[in-house]
């Protein structure tokens, strides 16, 4: 199985401890991953903030890297969300549909193509507390979100129950978004910050140890506010967990 | 956050913060307007709590019901099917409405509407017009114009007379105080209908504002609903409230006027019980208001008219990604779980619709003016998934801004910005040099994703820290003979 790994650009430039994760767990599970050395950007940025003709440049390298893998394969939930959901800035010619169908959340992946039940390299004995991104809770639909009527299920949380010590605790508002909202981080900047503070002291209250999440995004945000707020809360991508990251 | 500010009282009672500055058709600043509510802790921290309760109610009744999403497909279903032939069921409803007895008025606009009423008015010798609570008025500025005619409009409902005392919009469409503390409202009562002003007991206020207006009421020479349905096979008027002032309004002066937007009819009474069930559902997490009343016509010695208002409601139908935005029962059900909205108050929107729903349905109204509001979301669809009659609330959010950005005006430094960010991102040499070109890829790669957004970002939170190395320099330095 040929896999085109897919490192977004913030990934690739803050988190890039991220990435090895990703790429190694990939790895152990004997598939033939590939590194495009040309990616950039999904055009999400620019998309997200209405300018389509902007993000078509992206969009299209975006095509030209990832042309021909089996799956592509990323760690960020809302860039994955946005390639399946709203890449729209191109002719959808069948080579655009087809990468867009193709390309996969490491989560997703994980739980429905490698369909994995066991991390045995894995050992993380900490209090977790899971946050889902909005991109992966309703948008690829990772887990039941709590506004609708249906039994439970979580991905997420059926992997990190597989990993040795693990224990995790609720936050009182299980899913309220934290905030960050790519530009509107910037754009409403107070809105933001309060949004992203509330969240981490109600993981806090929770007596999270960690916060972990399929979007570092997110975790890049709720660090900040947590920092900010003399929270002492710890954050991790789940690609670190399961590939058996210490702490 | 929690030290006293100089706009506060000499008592440290916290002033209420006021909603987004207008200035004409130039665009709203709604996150300027909702820093202003966070600088108001105790004020935010209610509205949130509140709000908030509201949705967990909803969630309790959601459970209690198995049939929970089947009824909200069945509303979509309901309303889509009814908005395709709306003519058809407008028609329909006009016709039954009349054999009834009632007088039926058709408005193109909201200045057109609000000179029906004032000439129903006229005609009845009515200088008092008592009402409830109707956002479509709120839409038509009906009050305004009646002021400029001379006539007194007394809203019944509590929290909407709380707003008109105040000389505020509601900021919510269901509890349209919402955002005020109790504190505000004594002082604003103390100062309009001689409360004792040092006392904020919920039960004394409601008192003393229902025996102000039961004079009025049994005195008033007209009377003025909304609608929460029409049905099209009786034409009756359905109106749910918790307070009962729509049956005052309605029952006491020989006038009853009804103001109902054209989305609001559906064909049958049987579907009125998809609607009936989940409305107080979604809206409060109560099984049903207090009051459903059906008028069907007008009583003996007394007239009903209803007026049928578009003010750009068949232009909306008309926008291929927008449309399904009529099937919005007004139930505030979005902006009770809105994360933004709860942490902004509804007066920051600067609009007679806050919240998600007001994101999509404000630019239909004036496209410059609300420009900026669809930037206020985080397109985390929280929105959708609670919204009874499933409007894709947040994806239509996501379009008004492509719509924005293709057919209006943008901030040139925003186009510009992203320009030079797209065209960096097309190119992945430049895109390596952007981020390499330093060992701090913090000064660089911001600059094109965000401009000098970091200065925003730094304010309320603390900055990334560069790693020594870029995933791709990693790569390289590990793999580099790697395919």
């Amino acid at each position: 199985m040929k896999i085109g790994l897919f490192i977004p650009c913030f990934i690739d430039a803050f988190f890039p401890e991220v990435g090895i994760a990703t790429l190694q767990l990939l790895e152990r599970f004997k598939l033939d991953v590939v590194y495009p050395r040309d990616q950039t950007c999904c055009g999400q940025p620019m998309a997200n903030s209405g300018y389509d003709a902007e993000a078509s440049g992206a969009e299209a390298l975006f095509v030209r890297n990832f042309e021909g893998f089996d799956y592509i394969v990323g760690p960020s939930g809302s860039c994955v969300h946005h390639i399946r959901h709203f890449f729209t800035a191109l002719d959808q010619t069948e080579a655009v549909r087809d990468v867009r169908a193709r390309t996969y959340e490491l989560v997703e992946f994980l739980h429905d193509i490698l369909k994995v039940d066991a991390f045995p390299w894995a050992r993380f004995p900490h209090k977790v507390g899971l946050h889902n991104s909005c991109g992966t809770l309703r948008g690829l639909r990772h887990a039941r979100a709590s506004e609708l009527r249906e039994p439970h299920f979580s991905k997420p949380e059926q992997l990190l129950s597989k990993v040795e010590g693990l224990q995790f605790v609720a936050a009182s508002r299980p899913d309220e978004c934290c905030g960050f909202g790519g530009l509107f981080s910037i754009y409403n900047e107070s809105v933001s910050a309060k949004m992203g503070s509330d969240k981490v002291h109600d993981f806090a209250r929770a007596s999270a140890d960690y916060i972990v999440s399929a979007d570092s995004s997110c975790l890049m945000h709720q660090r900040g506010c947590a920092e900010r707020g003399n929270v002492p809360i710890k954050f991790i991508h789940i690609a670190q967990i399961l590939n058996g990251a210490a702490a | 956050m929690s030290e006293r500010t100089p706009d506060d009282g000499p008592e440290g009672i916290e002033a209420q913060p006021r909603g987004a500055r207008q200035r004409g058709s130039k665009p709203i600043d709604q996150a300027e307007a909702a820093r202003r509510f966070l600088a108001a802790p105790r004020h935010q921290q209610q509205h949130d709590a509140r709000l908030w309760t509201l949705r967990q109610r909803r969630d309790e009744q959601m459970w209690a019901m198995p049939e929970w999403e089947e009824l909200r497909q069945l509303g979509s279903d309901i309303k889509e099917h009814t908005l395709s032939r709306l003519d058809h069921y407008l028609e329909m409803f006009e016709a039954k409405a009349k054999a009834n007895g009632v007088v039926v008025h058709w408005a193109r606009d909201a200045a057109e509407h609000n000179k029906i009423v004032q000439q129903l008015l006229e005609q009845h010798g009515a200088t008092t017009l008592i009402k409830s609570k109707s956002m479509l008025t709120e839409e038509c500025g009906l009050r305004a114009d009646l002021a400029k005619a001379g006539i007194d409009v007394v809203e019944t409902d509590l929290g909407e007379r709380i707003q008109q005392l105040d000389d505020e919009d509601p900021s919510h469409v269901v509890v349209p105080a919402v955002h005020k503390l109790r504190t505000d409202v004594a002082k604003v009562f103390a100062a309009t209908i001689g409360s004792d002003p040092d006392n904020d007991d919920p039960p004394y206020l409601a008192e003393a504002q229902r025996n102000a207006a039961r004079p009025v009421i049994l005195s008033a020479g007209a009377g003025m609903t909304g609608a929460n349905f029409l049905v099209a096979e009786t034409g009756a008027v359905v109106v749910c409230t918790n307070e009962g002032n729509a049956d005052l309004c309605a029952n006491i002066p020989a006038l009853h006027i009804v103001s109902a937007g054209i989305e609001k009819i559906i064909p049958r009474m049987g579907d009125l019980a998809v609607f009936v069930r989940m409305l107080s559902r979604s809206a409060l997490g109560s099984p049903i208001t207090q009051y459903t009343s059906h008028f069907r016509g007008p009583r003996p010695g007394a007239e009903m008219h209803v007026v049928l208002v578009d003010n750009g409601r068949s232009e909306r139908l008309g926008m291929a990604e927008f449309w399904t935005s009529l099937k919005c029962i007004r139930c505030g059900a979005c902006m009770n779980t809105c994360p933004v909205y709860r942490r902004s108050g509804g007066l920051s929107y600067g609009a007679t619709y806050s919240g998600p729903i007001g994101l999509i349905i404000d630019p239909t109204f004036n496209a410059r003016k609300y420009s900026n509001l669809p930037y206020s979301s985080t397109l985390n669809g929280s929105c959708s998934n609670v919204c009874p009659v499933k409007i894709n609330i947040h994806e239509q959010i996501y379009a008004w801004r492509k719509v924005l950005v293709r057919e209006h005006e943008t901030p040139f430094v925003k186009r510009a910005a992203m320009r030079a960010a797209g065209a960096v991102l097309a190119r992945p040499t430049v895109y390596r040099a952007a981020i390499e070109k330093t060992n701090d890829a913090l000064t660089s790669l911001p600059r094109f994703v965000i401009y000098n957004g970091m200065n925003e970002w730094g304010k309320g939170r603390e900055m990334p820290r560069p790693p020594a190395e870029t995933f791709h320099q990693w790569f390289i330095r590990t793999r580099g003979d790697k395919p």
